[in-house]
Parts: C-alpha cells; structure tokens; sequence
C-alpha cells in the first residue's frame, strides 16, 4: 500500500452531514461495476433526476478540479459496509477526506485504500472550506498530526497504530500473516479452552440445491 | 480479578496478540458471506493466492440480490450468485443456497441455525452484523478488504473501542415495540452518537424482551454509529440457542453455558459513558427525513427548519422535507402511503409476523397501496405459514413473497417509484435506499400493518382500539 505522509492541495468543500455509502456508490452503480461506480460516485449530489450535472454541486466545478482532498460534514460514509465507497472516493483523485466525523466501517475503509480521514470539529472544517472557497490551499502533514491552510494551523487526533501504518503504507494482510504462528498457538489453545466453538455439522442438513428451486 | 463488562470479557477471549499502538489481533470464531460482498472479497483472495484458513467456519448465504418472486433475476445478480457458488465449492465453504430450507438473510438465519452463540467472535462484510450482539457475541460488520483478511487468516486486526451502557428501564407499552425504543434512541443521540464505541444494552426493558426483539435493537445500534452492539445472555438466550441445527450439544453444551453465565458485566464494572433511557414513556415512532435521527413519536409534527438549532441543522431539514415532499410543521400522522414493506434483518422475524398480523386481522389495505411481506428466511416462512399467517395477510391484500434483502436495499428489482412513499421495517431512509427518488418512512412491524389498512401514517393503537 503507498505510505501517506505529507500532502498539499486544493480542497472541495461539500460540508453536508451524513452523505451515506448509498450517497457515494448507489447500489444500482455498484452493480453495473466498477467504471460506472466512479463515474457515478455521489450521484444523488453530482447530477439531477435527468442525468445532467448539477452546476451548484462543488465536486462539479471547475475551480475544485484536481483537488486531492475532500472536506465534509459530520457522519461521513455512514450507513453500508460496502468497501466500493472508499475506493470511488479515492478514484476520483482524493487522498485524504476532512470531516466532522465519519461512519466508523467507511473510516477503517479509507485507511486499508491509503486515503486519511481527518476529524475535526465543524467549526474548523467551516473555516478549512473558506479557504478552499477563496481558491488557497490546504496542506495536511501525518507525522505531525496537522492541518494548515495558510492561516491557522490545527492538530487532529488519529490513534497510533493508524498513524503508523499509513505512513509506513503497512499492508495490514502482510502484518497479520507475519503472525500466523500466533495465530496457530491461539487456536490450539483455544480448542482445548471452547471446544463448544466449532460448529456441529447437522447430519440431517438439507442439501443445497443449485437448480433454483423458485 | 479486575471487574469486567461483557464486551471486555468477549475482548480478552479473542485476543491473539495485542499489535500495538491501541489495536489487538482478534480472533474469528464465525465468518458470514454473502452475495453482494463475498464474491469480490473471494476473488481478491484467488487473486493474491491465499486459500480459506478455516472453511469450517465459514458460511455464506444467498439474500441480498436473490428475487423475491420465483426466478425474476437482476441481470448481475445472478452471475453474482453463481461466482459465490462456485468459490464455496472451490473452498469447502457450505452455502445456503437459494431453494434450500435454510436460506434467509444472513443477520436471520444465522441466529436461527445455531450458528450464532454467545460468546462467540462474528464478522460479515455488512453494517447490520451487530445484530448477533444480542446473543452476547462480539459481532461487527467489516469491509471487503477485511473479509479477505478473516477468509485468508481467520483473524483481524482491530482499535480497541470505547464502551458505553445503554440502560433501559421500565416496560414498553402496548402497541409499542422494541423499534420505537431504538428509534428513540437514535433520534435523541444521534446517527453517530455512539460512533467508535461498544455499546452493552441493559435494563429491565431488555430482559423482558425476546431474542428477536433483542435482535432487531441491536441491528439498529449500527444506526447509533455503534461499531459493537451487545446484550448479556440469560436464559432467554439459552433457550433460544438449545437445540438449533449448528449449536453445541450433550457435554459441549454443557461446558458452553457455564462459558456464558460467566459472560454478563461484573456489578463493579465501569463504562466509559452511560445513558439511561424510560422504555415506558416511548411511543411509536416514524420517520420523517433521510436518516434515521430524523424521527418523531406519530403523535408529533414534521419539523419547521426555521425553528431549527443552528443553520446546518436547518440546511439539513430542509433538503430532507424537500426529498421526502413534506410540509413544515404538518402533522405526521394523516400522510398518505403507496407502500408498505414488512421484512429485512430489522424485522422479518416471526414475531415480527406475528405482531403485523395481529393488526391487519379482519382489515383490508386499500387497492392503491401496494402492501407486502417478505419474511427473512424460509424458516420464518415456513413457521408463519403453519400458523396461518400467509392467508391473513393475503386476504387483507398484501402480496407474500420468497425470502431476501428485497426492498430494503433496492439491488434485487425490488424498489418504490420515484416519489411514492414507502412505511419500511428496514433499518435506513437514505435517499434512493429503496430505489431512486423513493420516500422511506421507517417504522415498526405493527406501525407499518397499521399504515398498510389505513393508507397512511396512523398510530398503531388507535387502530387497535
Ligand atoms: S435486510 Fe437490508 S440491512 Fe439487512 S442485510 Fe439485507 S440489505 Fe442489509
């Protein structure tokens, strides 16, 4: 995974609150795959019921192209697990989202695809979007924990062991197979611990039919 | 030993390693797919060339994109499907498949076949995994990255969360359902309201509840922001679990349930926060925007944005009345319906059934509203239809229709016309949740039977006055 650590950018302000991983990938999208996904990420916001872009809609304009970093509002990618939403957001170019808060599966999403989520307080978020609106850019470092726009310079809390692995791009499948060996002693413990864990096998079971019954 | 809660207890149970920096390597004891975000995590496990560590604890089920008519497939869901089917042979993975009597939705079937225990550590790529929570089990929903590590190691590295007790107490009222106690709950904390935290629901309101009641709180805690959601096994729990297909018998369950007894909150223990909540001053509940915070007793009104806290607050109220086509202010009750959909892992039990019948009984839903059941699994299915259940509902002209996800998420054909407005037991109101355009009014399954034969948003209890 590509590490993270320092990042300088124009920003899109879209400051609304709870824009759900419906929002971001409607299913209907996922479902035509991966192409239509990204073209149509947040298409409830991005295009009107006649398929036409919406011109007030700030992930449209112009003046935001190329921005690598998103700023929003509270609760952003609530809702499904779907991983698709991470991944539009970082195939429309961002690699960090700034936000009042976010849904807790979308958050853990962002940081296994490379791309930061930031929280901040929605008075500081106001203030970043002023500047992105006035055409400045936002600089965001890791190793420091900070976020500056040309005027303030704020820190935000992210735990250590996300810090860590975004900037040292830990590939998180590689850190947990380099433990397989705890892994095996765990279970061999546990067998003789929980022996009631392992699933009885149900000699009775019905037989999946792969015909489709219907 | 230290006192301890239930969720540090499940924690500790679990912890193969800690990794640093405030995250531990869990262990998996279950593993749910299913067919919208299985087939993508297999495939990105044949891709790096992994096999499953544990197929004997992995289960995949057939719901999301499955039709609810005999064979009216969604062009994709069926490959989708058959990808599945084809990776669970590849694997020794069992399915339960379309045309077997144990498919359902995943958060349904697995409590109803003995696979989820208390006690237990249980994953699925899919939000509403904290319904097993229920069981006492430390249950979450994960992304498809995660799903491959779990298929590829049966383990996951996870941030330790912070904890919080939600204590319920007295007992809900007649007409008043286990929903309409979370529906609250979301509406006076908030969609994130207890984001980043382990959530333990306790009290006397919940150990008066069934498991299924259970079940449907804590599906809705992932509504709350809630990673975990968990209640302490009892003996409602052991009855449950006792004799299911999969759970553990003769001496295995006997060891088992001294493991669970073991299980509930120390008294000593501490949270850290707590919220106390009066179950008896809950009334039904319905929503009227596009989260579920944006909720409101029937007896209540449409909010006015002008009368709202802070501009966002305002900006926000008034995008969802404009979606939702309702007048600021304007009673909730009285608004006319198109649809009603009794199902999804919220509310497709058979108690669910069960509640929605005893209000639709000797009543008829008018010819405009398009009314229907979709029970959460062939085995809910089957157990309402040898209580008679399906008749009660056709009689009074709903339609009754094959298991899955159906109109909770409009991915399988089953969706609301643009515009139409929809009284769902599901557990989310986004917009285009039930299919673009579509209004989503979530409510309980008595609430929604009542809406059904009224043609609009009424309160339960005066129908059953
Ligand atoms: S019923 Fe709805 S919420 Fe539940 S698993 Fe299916 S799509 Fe998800």
């Amino acid at each position: 995974m590509t590490a993270f650590t320092r990042l300088t950018s124009k920003a899109v302000p879209l400051l609304l609150d709870d824009v759900d991983t419906d929002i971001i990938t409607p299913i209907g999208r996922v479902l035509q795959g991966r192409e239509a996904m990204v073209k149509y990420a947040f298409e409830p916001l991005r295009f009107d019921e006649t398929g036409a872009p919406r011109a007030d809609c700030p992930l449209n304009d112009p003046v935001f192209q190329g921005a690598e970093i998103l700023l929003a509002g509270a609760n952003f990618g609530c809702g499904s697990s779907r991983e698709t939403a991470a991944w539009a957001v970082k195939a429309l170019g961002f690699r960090a989202v700034v936000a009042t808060g976010f849904g807790a599966i979308f958050e853990s999403n962002c940081f296994r695809n490379g791309i930061l989520p930031v929280s901040l307080p929605s008075d500081a978020v106001r203030a970043l979007a002023e500047t992105a609106r006035d055409g400045g850019d936002l600089s965001l470092d890791l190793d420091a924990r900070s976020v500056d726009d040309g005027r303030t310079r704020l820190t935000f809390p992210i735990s250590d062991f996300r810090r860590e692995g975004l900037l040292r791009g830990v590939d998180e499948l590689d850190l947990i197979l380099g433990r397989l060996g705890d892994i095996a002693a765990f279970e061999a413990a546990d067998r003789a611990l929980r022996p009631w864990v392992s699933p009885v096998r149900p000699s009775a079971a019905v037989a999946p039919n792969l015909s489709d019954g219907r | 030993m230290r006192p301890a809660t239930l969720f540090e207890k499940l924690w500790n149970a679990h912890r193969i390693a800690d990794v640093g920096d405030g995250a531990d390597l869990i262990r998996i004891d279950r593993h749910f797919l299913h067919d919208l975000s299985g087939p993508l995590s297999l495939k990105m496990l044949g891709d790096r060339g992994l096999r499953v560590r544990a197929p004997q604890l992995t289960f995949a089920m057939a719901d999301h994109g499955v039709p609810t008519a005999p064979g009216a497939w969604l062009e994709g869901n069926e490959r989708a499907l058959q990808a599945l089917r084809a990776a669970c042979a590849r694997h020794g993975v069992r399915l339960f498949d379309l045309g077997s009597a144990e498919q359902g939705i995943v958060h349904v079937t697995g409590p109803e076949l003995g696979l989820t225990l208390p006690g237990l550590s249980i994953v699925c790529g899919d939000s509403h995994t904290s319904t097993h929570g229920a069981f006492g089990a430390l249950a979450w929903g994960v992304g498809n990255t995660e799903v491959l590590h779990v298929l590829a190691t049966q383990a996951l590295v996870v941030p330790r969360p912070a904890t919080m007790r939600i204590r319920c107490e007295g007992r809900l009222a007649p007409g008043v359902a286990a929903k309409d106690l979370i529906l609250t709950l979301i509406g006076r904390l908030g969609t994130a309201g207890a984001s980043g935290h382990a959530v333990e629901f306790a009290g006397t309101a919940i150990d008066a509840m069934s498991m299924e009641d259970r079940m449907s709180l804590c599906n809705l805690a992932t509504e709350l922001g809630a990673t975990f959601a968990l209640i302490a096994p009892d003996a409602v729990t052991e009855a449950y679990v006792r004799d299911r297909a999969y759970a553990p018998r003769g001496a295995e369950w006997t060891d088992a349930v001294a493991a669970w007894r073991r299980l509930p909150t120390d008294p000593e223990a501490t949270f850290d926060s707590e919220v106390v909540a009066d179950a008896a001053a809950v009334a039904p509940q319905v929503t009227w925007g596009v989260t579920p915070q944006d909720v409101a007793g029937i007896d209540g009104r449409v909010p006015d944005p002008a009368a709202a806290p802070d501009p966002a607050t305002r900006r926000r109220w008034e995008a969802a009345l404009d979606y939702m086509g309702l007048q600021p202010g304007a009673p909730i009750s009285g608004v006319a319906i198109q649809n009603v959909f009794i199902g999804s892992c919220a509310n497709g039990r058979l108690g669910d059934l069960q509640a929605a019948a005893h209000v639709v009984r000797g009543r008829r839903v008018p010819a405009h509203v398009r009314a229907w059941i979709v029970p959460g699994s062939q085995a809910v299915s089957q157990a309402a239809r040898a209580e008679g259940l399906d008749r009660v509902f056709l009689d009074a002209g709903f339609a009754w229709r094959e298991p899955g996800c159906s109109m909770c998420l409009g991915m399988n054909g089953d969706v609301v016309a643009p515009g139409e407005r929809c009284v769902s037991t599901s557990n989310r109101n986004f917009v285009g949740r039930q299919g673009p355009g579509a209004r989503t009014h979530l409510a309980s399954p008595q609430m929604a039977a009542a809406a059904a034969v009224a043609g609009a948003l009424v309160d339960v209890r005066e129908i059953l006055r």
